[in-house]
């Protein structure tokens, strides 16, 4: 009598339909808490998803690679979000035109600060010369990081947590520190959290205003242009 | 819907053969996004080429769509710490730190370039 509901726990766990049925329900959940306190940075959907999923997989035995087959459908999608952002680019272009030299500075001052401050860090902590290599690109979004690490010999499975971690804490800290420092020029808040926080950034920045969405959909896709040539530089010059 | 969907696919995939032809250091899906820029730029140059889902709100529709659930594509990936448990224990509260003075020192130096240049810029624009 027994053996019935286990064997179905063992068909169903070693199929996407289970995995894509959890990622979706518990960002669901996720997201109406979200929304339900007024998208409270620290209500953030990725960030209760990744420990309630996580904590699923820890209970049931469930291997990460398992759990990827049903999820990376979902992962797929990571790509075709990336070519949507040339709509509200195309909507915003005469904003975007008439601010392109501040962006491109700030693109170029953000994108190293992000790079050479997490390696000085995490060389003066000590951390292990691997672990150092794999935080560099932690900054740009997940499919990007993770080949920039695999040029360098990094861990690339490291990257991709370091990057969505990064990215979380980003999503959640942007608002009260530029709220905190006066700013109220949209533009910048969001093309700062594009640089600091990818993908997680943009997804906060387009749930507190639009135009702010657009330039940090933007400077994503930038800092993923300028990330892959300044992540080897920073590395030969900074690592000893 | 279909056709719109299509289209951002076949865009990344002109974007990943570029990159991977040319053994460029830089993610398809970022050519992608400016193969589709260009498409609807050209679309007010030429009106001929309004149909399919460059006509009316297809492939913008299709976009916006995607994008209000970008946060749920990251969280495949982010389930991966699940992997990296003996190695936050070892390391997570430095790992942690390092990553959160990492996030709030380029959000503040970004925000503060980008407004420092808008007003320079601003400046020297006024008469």
């Amino acid at each position: 009598m027994s053996e019935a509901p286990f064997s179905l726990w063992v068909y169903l766990s070693q199929s996407p339909l289970l995995w894509l049925t959890v990622t979706l329900l518990v960002y669901a959940a996720a997201d109406a808490v979200s929304l339900a306190t007024h998208r409270h940075p620290l209500a953030n959907p990725v960030l209760h998803s990744l420990w309630i999923i996580g904590a699923f997989l820890l209970v049931t035995r469930t291997s990460y690679t398992t759990y990827f087959e049903g999820a990376q459908f979902v992962h797929f999608l990571l790509g075709p979000a990336t070519v949507a952002l040339a709509v509200p680019l195309y909507e915003n272009r005469k904003l975007v035109v008439a601010s392109i030299l501040p962006m491109l500075i700030a693109l170029v001052v953000g994108s190293a600060t992000a790079i050479v401050s997490v390696v000085w860090l995490a060389e003066a902590a000590g951390l292990p010369h691997g672990v150092v290599l794999s935080l560099a690109p932690k900054s740009v979004t997940a499919g990007v990081a993770m080949g920039i690490a695999e040029q360098l010999g990094a861990d690339p499975s490291l990257t991709a947590v370091s990057v969505v971690l990064t990215g979380i804490m980003g999503a959640i800290v942007v608002t009260p520190l530029m709220n905190r420092a006066g700013i109220t020029d949209f533009r910048a808040r969001g093309f700062a959290a594009g640089i600091a926080a990818h993908g997680i950034g943009t997804a906060r920045a387009f749930q507190v205003d639009a135009v702010a969405g657009v330039f940090s959909g933007i400077a994503m896709s930038l800092n993923a242009l300028v990330t892959s040539f300044l992540v080897p530089l920073a590395v030969t010059f900074l690592i000893r | 819907m279909i056709a719109s969907l299509s289209l951002i696919l076949l865009c990344q995939l002109i974007g990943e053969a570029f990159v991977r032809g040319l053994g460029l250091p830089m993610p398809g899906p970022v050519i992608g996004l400016l193969v589709l820029l260009l498409l609807l730029l050209a679309r007010d140059r030429f009106p001929s080429l309004a149909r399919g889902p460059l006509q009316g709100d297809g492939v913008e529709g299709a976009s916006r769509g995607l994008l209000a659930v970008l946060s749920l594509l990251f969280v495949p990936a982010g389930v991966g710490v699940v992997q990296k448990l003996h190695l936050l224990a070892e390391h997570g509260v430095a790992l942690l730190l390092i990553l959160a003075a990492s996030v709030v020192v380029t959000l503040l130096a970004t925000v503060g370039t980008f407004l420092l240049a808008s007003r320079l810029m601003t400046r020297k624009g006024a008469p």
